[in-house]
């Protein structure tokens, strides 16, 4: 497979995941905190078929799979329920919360990565560009956050931030957390390609001819960071994801009754949970086809460099 | 010597200017540890001023710092209000634990990443290394978190290990060898998660710089002299390949304490994991500063004992 199907094929994968999460209010048979509390923890719910027809049963009778039905793909007409992968302590769809989930830990990944690219990128290219006390001061910095194990930082951050707030606002919170405390990395990286694109024949040429430092960066100097910040893209998002899965599972951020892949983890922890109720795990299981796309996807980008050296 | 004496200077100004960056935000952060008694109706604000008071977080932020450092060189690291004890010898035993499981993890999963990492680059572009690739990737993939939870599953329900914690009650009245054996019993699947959760990149980076190492002219010449494949691979391409490996064990120590974090609280290993949520969620700063300053130093000192083997057995590094 060439490079470039095998990137494409990987893009058409993750993208499908993110669509799931993206259409959940869509594709999910239930909002996201709809209790049915006479059926906690049940399991999944089997289907069965007549004909072409799917169909699901309690032990009194049968309620046919409806589709596109109040605006949803998919439900079952009112004393029915339906929980593809089971449901929770409070009767909560777990499919359902599953897709919703994934929006909060899927965004919160891309969100954080863009933040922390964006503060890499700008401080990354000042640092190297301008050189001198700038770049004293900004790699000192950077070292005296790298001092810290990444989890450790993450959850200092955060002690040092009010712990009663909004979903929302947790939400955000743990966006500027993880994408502020993650500049390090990408900043140095650019800074590196910065400092030797400056000394380029074709930019000294530029400078020579009067052009000014806002021109030289933005039409010679931020094309050649594009392959780090694309490759360090790959890496970070994945890497985000985990750490609001972390937070989250801690209970320091996104908190109930919205879903979150770690704060459902963390109701799977539970000992009865873990013993009897296999299916609480299915946010743990979900992260590891991301996961997967994006390992993939930054080998791609990194095995060619990797070959060229 | 002098360019150890310069690593450790650094060292210590990094932990300095953590200590510092660390005490200012701890003293931004709004809220502290008596805010959550001032919502109690039975507590008057008098009472509330006059704790604070006395704990001394009313006086000018240098001078608290200075009372800070003189706490840490006196080995209390401050005074713990959830705990109403100095932080120190909250500390200690908890340093232990976690030292104990990363240390085990680290020691196990390099024993297994050298050979397997070198045996992968011997056969390259055979199945062997094909699949052993395709396993760590798929390894890579599974998180931590899930790994933990998923072991712990297990465990309760195969009965064959503990369900958490460091030792079986009544520990204390073992005698010497059972003690050491319980521990190990309790160790082993936090550790099989931590050395799961490593092995993959450590793996890769080993094949990788032995690859290279296997690839040189000097092994080729070493092997045409005659010189028996294991002890070429081991004594004489293994240290040459050694030297991006050394730097790999002090980057990878942040990820390490990390991990061991979240399988601690998971798991119920008592190490600086659980204390630090637990300060955490009782807004107790003098334990998160401490536990903050310990994974720094542990982080820090990992990376100076690195660099000082780095020294030691590259030649080209003394020479610049």
């Amino acid at each position: 497979m060439s490079r470039r199907t095998k990137i494409a094929a990987v893009l058409v994968f993750l993208g499908i995941l993110h669509g799931l999460a993206i259409f959940a209010g869509f594709l999910a048979p239930y909002p996201y905190a709809e209790q049915h509390r006479e059926f906690p923890y049940a399991p999944p719910t089997r289907i069965h078929f007549s004909g072409l027809h799917p169909y699901v049963q309690d032990s009194t009778r049968s309620y046919p799979i409806q589709f596109l039905v109040h605006g949803r793909l998919f439900g079952v007409p009112a004393p029915g329920v339906i929980f593809l992968l089971g449901s929770d302590a409070y009767g909560r769809d777990l499919f359902s919360r599953l897709l919703y989930g994934g929006r909060v830990s899927l965004l919160t990944g891309l969100l954080a990565a863009f933040l922390s690219l964006g503060l890499g990128l700008v401080l990354g290219t000042a640092a190297g560009f301008y050189g001198g006390w700038l770049d004293q001061i900004l790699m000192r910095g950077g070292e005296l956050v790298m001092a810290l194990p990444w989890l450790y930082l993450l959850l200092a951050v955060r002690a040092f931030l009010p712990l009663h707030i909004t979903t929302v606002q947790a939400f955000f919170l743990i966006v500027v957390i993880i994408g502020g405390a993650g500049w390090v990395r990408p900043a140095r990286l650019i800074r590196g390609v910065v400092l030797s694109a400056r000394e380029r024949g074709f930019v000294l040429a530029a400078r020579g001819f009067g052009a000014s430092d806002a021109y030289l960066i933005r039409r010679h100097i931020l094309p050649l960071t594009l392959g780090v910040v694309l490759t360090q893209a790959t890496v970070l998002i994945p890497q985000y994801i985990l750490a609001e899965v972390a937070l989250s599972f801690l209970g320091l951020g996104v908190g109930e009754p919205v879903p979150s892949w770690g704060n459902m983890l963390a109701e799977a922890q539970e000992y009865h949970a873990l013993v009897a109720h296999g299916w609480m795990l299915a946010p743990g299981l979900a992260i590891i086809p991301v996961l997967l796309g994006y390992l993939v996807l930054a080998d791609t980008f990194i095995a060619p460099a990797g070959r060229a050296r | 010597m002098r360019y150890i004496g310069r690593r450790l200077l650094h060292g210590l100004l990094l932990l300095v200017g953590v200590s510092l960056l660390s005490f200012l935000f701890a003293n931004l952060a709004p809220g502290d540890y008596f805010s959550e008694l001032r919502t109690d109706p039975r507590v008057s604000a008098e009472t509330v001023a006059a704790l604070r008071a006395q704990s001394g977080l009313d006086r000018p932020l240098p001078v608290r710092y200075a009372a800070w450092v003189a706490s840490v060189l006196r080995g209390d690291f401050g005074y713990s209000l959830a705990y109403n004890s100095p932080v120190g010898p909250l500390l200690w035993g908890r340093v232990r634990a976690t030292l104990l499981l990363t240390g085990t993890a680290t020691l196990l999963a390099w024993l297994i990443a050298l050979p397997l990492g070198t045996w992968n680059a011997t056969a390259r572009g055979k199945w062997g290394d094909s699949v052993s690739k395709v396993v760590l990737s798929c390894l890579l993939a599974i998180p931590d978190l899930l790994l933990a939870i998923v072991f712990l599953m297990l465990a309760v329900e195969s009965g064959y290990f503990p369900a958490g914690g460091m030792v079986s009650p009544g520990w204390a009245s073992l005698s010497g060898p059972e003690r050491v054996g319980d521990v190990a019993w309790h160790l082993a699947l936090p550790v099989a998660v931590l050395v799961l959760g490593m092995l993959p990149t450590l793996v890769r980076h080993v094949r990788a710089s032995m690859a290279e190492a296997i690839d040189s002219p000097f092994a080729l010449s070493a092997r045409a002299q005659g010189i028996p494949r294991q002890r070429l691979l081991f004594r004489h391409l293994l240290p040459a390949a050694a030297n991006p490996l050394i730097s790999l064990a002090g980057f990878s120590l942040g990820t390490l304490l990390s991990a061991s974090l979240l399988i601690e609280v998971v798991m119920g290993w008592p190490g600086l994991g659980p204390l630090f949520l637990e300060a955490i969620m009782a807004r107790d700063f003098a334990l998160v500063l401490a536990v903050v300053m310990l994974s720094a130093s542990f982080l820090v000192a990992g990376n100076l004992l690195a660099d000082i083997l780095l020294y030691r057995m590259d030649p080209r590094i003394r020479m610049k």
